[in-house]
């Protein structure tokens, strides 16, 4: 019983690691995708940011720095895709698709001219990283039978991204729900011409929309490769920009939905990894491929509208032109 | 020329011309980055790619990929859709070649092999697209998204069946067993040496025909049969089109099943053609590049045979250089492909108010 309890708490603490970037990245689509571009260059902007923040923290000895430069490969992307989808009005999607192409190939070409290393990065000693905190109290709670192991194994002993990514979300359902900036995102991606004649540029807002959503991508990206990781490795996004895509929809474009999204993503990885080669009585080996393949499953059929609908806001994927 | 005739021009050639030429500055520029000489780069990609016969074989036989996913991605442009799904739908286009000749008895003759399995990459092809445009047309689900999960669905799919199901007992391999011998389409190599010529061994095979037939079959559907209209017709407008009394769900249905289904027929070269059995992510890159092949085709068959063919270049030419230089990887072929998409897809229309100016200023009426 006592294993039992404790594998569950080792599962759900894997749940939050794995979570941790979907959170990140879905937030920064939701920020775009609620102004009204569609952004399915999460997966790029991530992978450059994981790339550019391992090189950066290998060159210059900091994670701080690598954090840093890794958000400003990854708010540079986000302009790009602005360049091409706002100023030119080009098509969101394929402006995505070259950015995820782009960084795919990128990181693997730069890698190899910085490095030497087939592509990968160094691998980052502990200073260059951000590591496990350990909460205040641990000891204290430790002897505290179910609460210490809880508190010891779930809420401590993470990096700070995690935290960070965590306390962001109530902070940006403040800042899309109670704030004057919230309110024109929200307003520019249902009804972009009701906001141009109320005299705000159209323009500037999707700017800044995707300039918030390339900041949270970027930390999502470092995260994976001086947090969670201590390297860079060839395609390390492994689809999880996709997954954050799924689970915006998922969540209906709200924050706490999306967090929720996240979350539940985020355990069935946690799962599939545990239950590789268990062989459950009476049914057989649960294949691993189902459990990963979940996530998709599930957008696939709420997008449908078997469970419930997912309406997107109104505007997304249109370009904003200006009546004369 | 009058101002019409001039505008038609810039969009037809100029601006194309410029944009790929953007693309390629950019790469030139990639290149001095990592401090690689652009014009030595060039010299070694193009002796990879036509440099001796092994290699231009190699540069066909990707060229034949891309021009089945690049005619994959234009049909379903020309419905005004924008089918992001031909990785999946490649992937499960060679499983159902693969599941034809398998179950198909090894005696059987090559004349009910080859088109069996070109039947089951169509039909599979066409049943992974399938659901996506149904759930579009009926359900309102975007197609874009749709596609992006159903390529992930159709990479989970195919490990499971690859490792428990199609696996070879005994082995480690996650690959089917070896396709019976008759099944296999000829190499070119083969079929010139019956005619006394010697060509050295390359994996080109008669699936370049068979995409070159397609090519044209897609050129008369399109533009030459009524079906083709609707499509077009839909395209382009498709309010305008329900008032012709075509109906777009039905359109929905027909292009993206016909994208799927030429999607699948990478199986046909890659499996039938070389490999002669089903491995894992052979389909790996075709259904992203044939994107880029249909933008810098212009959505037609005569450009897409030119870009899959400097695709196929990229590909194999990519190959020697990272064969013959150290600081660099076939990725960069990955990074060109991203900026074709970037500057002929997305920044399509980038130089377009500045040359027109230039080039075909409004005039001025006399009066």
């Amino acid at each position: 019983m006592n294993d039992f309890f404790l594998t569950i708490i080792l599962t759900l603490d894997a749940t939050i690691r794995v979570s941790t970037p979907l959170i990140l990245a879905s937030m920064a689509g939701l920020f775009s995708e609620r102004s009204g571009v569609v952004d399915i260059g999460l997966e790029g902007k991530m992978l450059a940011s994981a790339f550019i923040a391992a090189s950066a923290a290998t060159v210059f000895g900091s994670p701080w720095i690598g954090l840093l430069a890794g958000i400003l490969a990854s708010c540079s992307l986000s302009m790009l895709h602005g360049f091409a989808t706002i100023t030119h009005r080009g098509d969101q999607i394929v402006s995505g698709v070259a950015i995820n192409i782009f960084a795919a190939g990128m990181s693997i070409i730069l890698g190899l001219a910085w490095f030497q290393q087939g592509g990968l990065t160094p691998t980052l000693t502990s200073d260059q990283r951000f590591l496990s905190l350990s909460l205040p109290g641990v000891d204290l709670f430790n002897n505290i039978p179910v609460i210490g192991t809880i508190y010891r194994e779930l809420f401590s002993g993470h990096n700070l991204i995690v935290y960070l990514a965590f306390l962001i979300v109530p902070f940006i359902w403040w800042v899309v729900y109670r704030t004057r900036f919230g309110l024109q995102l929200r307003a520019v991606g249902e009804n972009p011409k009701a906001v141009d004649t109320a005299g705000l540029s159209v323009n500037m807002l999707r700017y800044k929309a995707l300039l918030v959503g390339g900041l949270l991508c970027g930390i999502a990206g470092a995260y994976l490769s001086i947090a969670h990781n201590a390297q860079f490795t060839r395609d390390m996004t492994a689809g999880q920009g996709f997954i954050a895509l799924a689970a915006l929809i998922f969540g209906k474009w709200k924050p706490y939905t999306v967090l929720s999204a996240c979350l539940l993503f985020g355990f069935l990885d946690a799962l599939a990894v545990r239950l590789q080669g268990v062989v459950i009585p009476g049914f057989g080996e649960i294949p691993v491929q189902l459990i990963e393949a979940t996530p998709y499953l599930l957008t696939v059929i709420l997008l449908a509208g078997f469970i419930g609908r997912a309406i997107p806001p109104k505007s997304v994927g249109q370009p904003y032109i200006k009546e004369r | 020329m009058d101002r019409n005739s001039r505008i038609n021009w810039i969009n037809r050639l100029i601006l194309p011309a410029l944009n790929v030429l953007s693309a390629f500055t950019a790469t030139a520029i990639i290149f001095i980055l990592i401090d690689v000489d652009p014009i030595e780069a060039t010299q070694i990609l193009l002796y990879g790619a036509f440099g001796y016969q092994e290699g231009f074989g190699y540069t066909l036989y990707y060229a034949t990929n891309f021009i089945f996913t690049g005619l994959a991605v234009a049909v379903a442009f020309h419905a005004g859709l924008f089918n992001i799904g031909g990785e999946g739908q490649a992937y499960i286009g060679g499983l159902g070649t693969a599941i034809v000749i398998l179950l198909l008895d090894p005696n059987t003759s090559p004349w009910i092999f080859i088109p069996g399995s070109i039947i089951g990459g169509l039909l599979f092809g066409a049943l992974w697209a399938l659901i996506p445009a149904y759930l579009q047309a009926y359900r309102g689900s975007h197609i874009v998204i749709t596609t992006i999960m159903f390529n992930f669905l159709a990479s989970s799919l195919m490990v499971y069946l690859l490792v428990n199901v199609l696996r070879e007992t005994g082995q480690m391999q996650p690959e089917s067993q070896l396709f019976s011998e008759n099944s296999w389409l000829p190499f070119i190599h083969n079929i010139v040496a019956k005619f006394g010529f010697s060509l050295e061994e390359s994996p080109l095979n008669v699936s370049i025909f068979i995409a070159l037939l397609f090519s044209l079959l897609i050129w008369i559907f399109i533009w030459h049969t009524r079906w083709g209209y609707a499509i077009r017709a839909t395209g382009l407008n498709s309010t305008a089109a329900i008032y012709a009394g075509i109906k777009p769900k039905r359109i929905i249905i027909l292009s993206m099943c016909i994208s799927g289904s030429l999607a699948g027929l990478v199986g046909i070269n890659e499996l039938v053609g070389y490999q002669h059995r089903l491995i894992m992510d052979f389909h790996f890159g075709y259904g992203f590049g044939g994107i880029a092949v249909a933008l810098m085709g212009r959505n037609h068959p005569i450009g897409i045979i030119i870009a899959a063919l400097l695709f196929g270049v990229l590909y194999q030419g990519g190959a020697e250089l990272a064969f013959e230089l150290s600081n660099i990887s076939r990725d960069i072929v990955v990074v060109m492909q991203a900026l074709i998409i970037l500057f002929c897809g997305a920044l399509q229309y980038m130089y377009s108010p500045w040359i027109i100016r230039t080039f075909a200023p409004i005039e001025k009426e006399d009066s």
